[in-house]
């Protein structure tokens, strides 16, 4: 027998795995229960989260949610006969306090309208599986329910009609194209709905007038330092190259805001008066003001960070060195250092008289430190991808922006996702150190509700509140940067 | 490494060359830092011509033809293609860059883009072509490269060989006058050579002028109407690919064709 010949005449066919490595059972015995020692961690780790839960859960099921004070509280868990239960009470009473802080009670509408429309506003950023119908069908019902809870007028009534008119015709509509695929839908004669990112872009000037209040002529002209910015550009571009003409054009919309601003929104005012009632920014508190400064700060971070990284990338020397300078120096200092600077310093350097709103420059320092972060993150992405993408947008004949655009961003940020998402993370559980200056974010208020003699002594309860509260946001940030970097897979590996 | 066998019959009856000077290199160098690459290189490039630059790793053939989009900048000399001289400006350089193709050896193809959309990118943003014409364009030359079916796939679904022919199709869709193929099949499983090269052929058929840094001897002489052999960053002996293979005149040429023939 020496024969090494050997020829297939028919291939195998494929075969089930065997049950035992499937299903439940497969799962359990693969992951819980593999071999003595694994087994045994895992009924130690059961027993011990029974434990854990046994004497947490029974502390948090305390009917104290009525009491006034914590000396109720107390009477309330002895009557039960426990020996220690949560005073829910503070929570019930501070609540309004704990979302808004001092924001006018009766001008509520106005930040919780804003907070709704933020999330429409974001549906077109953040996802791709919403119709853009859906997405202005929830504008409309937003705005419509809103208009329940204000003072009926003439005018108001009109809106309401208005509003649900639209919003009866978008849901018809919605309905009536449900199951058929866009291109059957424009072949019916559909009329295609405006893209709601235009909401979204009017989203950035009307939330701080819904929050602030004031003249509406305030955020047009905020509105038209952006037009000038892109007509300068526009107008220079071609004639001093681009790079003079996007200077320039960071340049005079600043200018604007700085000089022209505030005269073009009081003559247009006098012209043409409409408003909402001014509100400070000291009444600001609560989770209000830790939203405000949060997406504030995180949606003008990111393009800073990407400005800062390609500025640390670039070619140009001074470009370079500013943006090194920058990036180095604003990571080198504690934020709290930062934010001590917006609070006390800036005061004293500025002329007297000058009327410079706390909460926006606390927001301009935390933007500041989290832009120097972000800028660090996306270089890290940057530096991953291969030199073969520059030279392909390059031998393309793609010039520097529109390769940065298309190319080299895309996928540079798609591997910063992680990083990305930890530093917004960061950047908004920091908004807490805003207490230290004396704003009355969450922790700020905690600290004024426990000297209050009814709630003297209460620790627990406020902060776990207080970190539920924050962990909602955080979490959510978090599976939201899973679901898109599993969205933005296109590797296949 | 033996050459790769090429079985169809090439069609040499478009393949002819005009004496419009295509690309024209004069008295050429280049440095990366103090190591001189580039020592000294003229040559002329004629409409149509198919030449192949072989040579030993370290010659300088890649940073030749990627002098000639300026992907690598040269310190002295001039470099003229199709009429614009290649300097600093970068109005100049664009231009070059969307006349000139290019096919490199790792693809680099845009993963986060599919077949279609690496197709349309340069078009519709370079060119500025309506996106529609710019996505017939493209199914075109996916068509022409036999890969029509995998237009809306992103690149890490397909093999190497199709990678590369969908990188061929790229360069296609900007309407090139010139292509470059830097080293195109180095990075490919055997089985999937074949199937880049009979595209490369048929281009040149079509009568595309071709740069060709490769070291796949038999489509240089099925193919190329002039091979360049370099060393030691100079162009060492230059001749028509049959007197090239057959009758070597340096003893470099010899050594060199010795080992790989």
């Amino acid at each position: 027998m020496n024969d090494l010949s050997f020829v297939r005449t028919e291939m195998l066919p494929e075969r089930d795995p065997p049950p035992s490595t499937t299903g439940v059972i497969g799962w359990l015995r693969k992951n819980m229960f593999d071999g003595v020692w694994n087994t045994l961690l895992t009924i130690a780790s059961i027993g011990l989260i029974v434990w854990v839960l046994g004497h947490i859960l029974p502390w948090i099921w305390s009917p104290t949610w009525n009491a006034g004070s914590l000396d109720q509280c107390r009477e309330i868990v002895g009557a039960s006969g426990k020996a220690s239960g949560a005073c829910w009470g503070v929570i019930h009473e501070r609540w309004p306090q704990m979302l808004y802080g001092f924001y006018p009670a009766e001008l509520r509408l106005r930040p919780t309208l804003a907070f709704f429309l933020l999330f429409i506003a974001l549906i077109p950023v953040l996802f791709n599986m919403i119709s853009r119908r859906m997405n202005w069908f929830l504008l409309a019902l937003v705005l419509f329910v809103a208009t329940f809870f204000t003072a009926s007028s003439a005018l108001m009534i009109v809106v309401q009609i208005v509003l649900a008119a639209a919003v009866l015709y978008i849901g018809y509509t919605l309905v009536a194209n449900s199951g058929s695929d866009r291109a059957e839908q424009i072949a019916a004669g559909a009329r295609r709905l405006p893209n709601p990112l235009i909401f979204t872009a009017l989203y950035v000037f009307l939330m701080p007038w819904l929050l602030w209040g004031g003249t509406i002529w305030t955020p047009v002209g905020a509105a038209l330092g952006f037009v000038i910015g892109w007509l300068v550009f526009r107008l220079l571009a071609p004639v001093l190259g681009t790079l003079t003409a996007i200077i320039l054009a960071f340049a005079a919309p600043v200018l604007w805001w700085l000089l022209l601003n505030g005269l073009f929104a009081s003559a247009m005012h006098a012209i043409l008066p409409f408003g909402l009632e001014p509100v400070e920014s000291r009444q600001f508190g609560g989770l209000l003001l830790s939203v405000t400064i949060g997406v504030t700060a995180i949606a003008v971070s990111l393009p800073m960070g990407i400005v800062l990284a390609l500025g640390r990338q670039s070619d140009l020397v001074i470009v370079k060195s500013l943006s090194v300078i920058f990036i180095e120096f604003i990571r080198g200092v504690p934020l709290i250092t930062l934010l001590f600077v917006a609070s006390v310093l800036l005061n004293i350097f500025l002329p007297p008289g000058t009327d410079f709103d706390i909460i926006l420059r606390v927001i301009i320092m935390a933007t500041v430190f989290a832009s120097a972060y972000m800028a660090e993150v996306i270089r890290g992405g940057l530096a991953a991808l291969p030199k073969g993408q520059y030279e392909a947008a390059d031998a393309l004949g793609l010039d520097y922006w529109k390769a940065q655009r298309l190319i080299i961003m895309p996928q540079a940020l798609k591997i910063s996702i992680p990083g990305i998402v930890s530093t917004f993370i960061g950047l908004f559980k920091d908004t807490t150190l805003v207490s230290i200056i004396g704003l009355l974010d969450p922790v700020g208020l905690s600290n004024s509700i426990r000297a209050d003699t009814n709630w003297n002594g209460i620790v627990w309860e406020l902060y776990g509140f207080i970190a539920l509260l924050f962990f909602i946001f955080t979490f959510s940030m978090s599976r939201y940067s899973m679901y898109l970097e599993r969205r933005l897979r296109t590797d296949h590996r | 490494m033996s050459a790769m066998e090429i079985e169809r019959e090439v069609n040499r009856s478009q393949m002819q060359v005009s004496d419009k000077v295509a690309i024209e290199i004069k008295d050429m160098n280049k440095w990366y830092g103090s190591f001189h690459v580039l020592r000294d290189v003229n040559l002329t490039v004629y409409e149509g011509e198919r030449i192949v630059i072989a040579g030993p790793s370290g010659s300088g053939k890649s940073t030749l033809i990627r002098c000639i989009n300026r992907l690598e900048e040269h310190q002295s000399g001039q470099i003229v293609v199709d009429g614009t001289e290649l300097s600093s400006d970068l109005k100049n350089v664009d231009k070059v860059r969307s006349e000139v193709g290019m096919v490199f050896q790792h693809f680099n193809l845009f993963p986060h883009l599919t077949i279609l959309e690496n197709c349309t990118l340069a078009p519709i943003w370079v060119r500025k072509i309506p996106r529609k014409e710019a996505e017939e364009t493209a199914m075109h030359f996916l068509e022409k490269v036999k890969i029509p079916e995998q237009a809306n796939k992103y690149p890490g679904q397909l093999s190497g060989g199709q990678q590369q022919r969908v990188a061929i199709a790229r360069s296609l869709c900007m309407k090139p006058r010139i292509m470059l193929f830097d080293e195109p099949t180095s990075a490919l499983d055997p089985e999937m050579i074949k199937e880049v090269l009979d595209t490369m052929i048929e281009l040149a058929e079509e009568g595309m002028t071709m740069l060709v840094v490769t070291h796949e001897m038999g489509f240089a002489q099925q193919v190329a109407n002039r091979v360049i052999f370099m060393d030691a960053g100079q162009i060492v002996e230059q001749n028509e690919p049959t007197e090239f293979f057959n009758n070597p005149q340096s003893e470099r040429t010899k050594l060199f064709l010795s080992q790989i023939l």
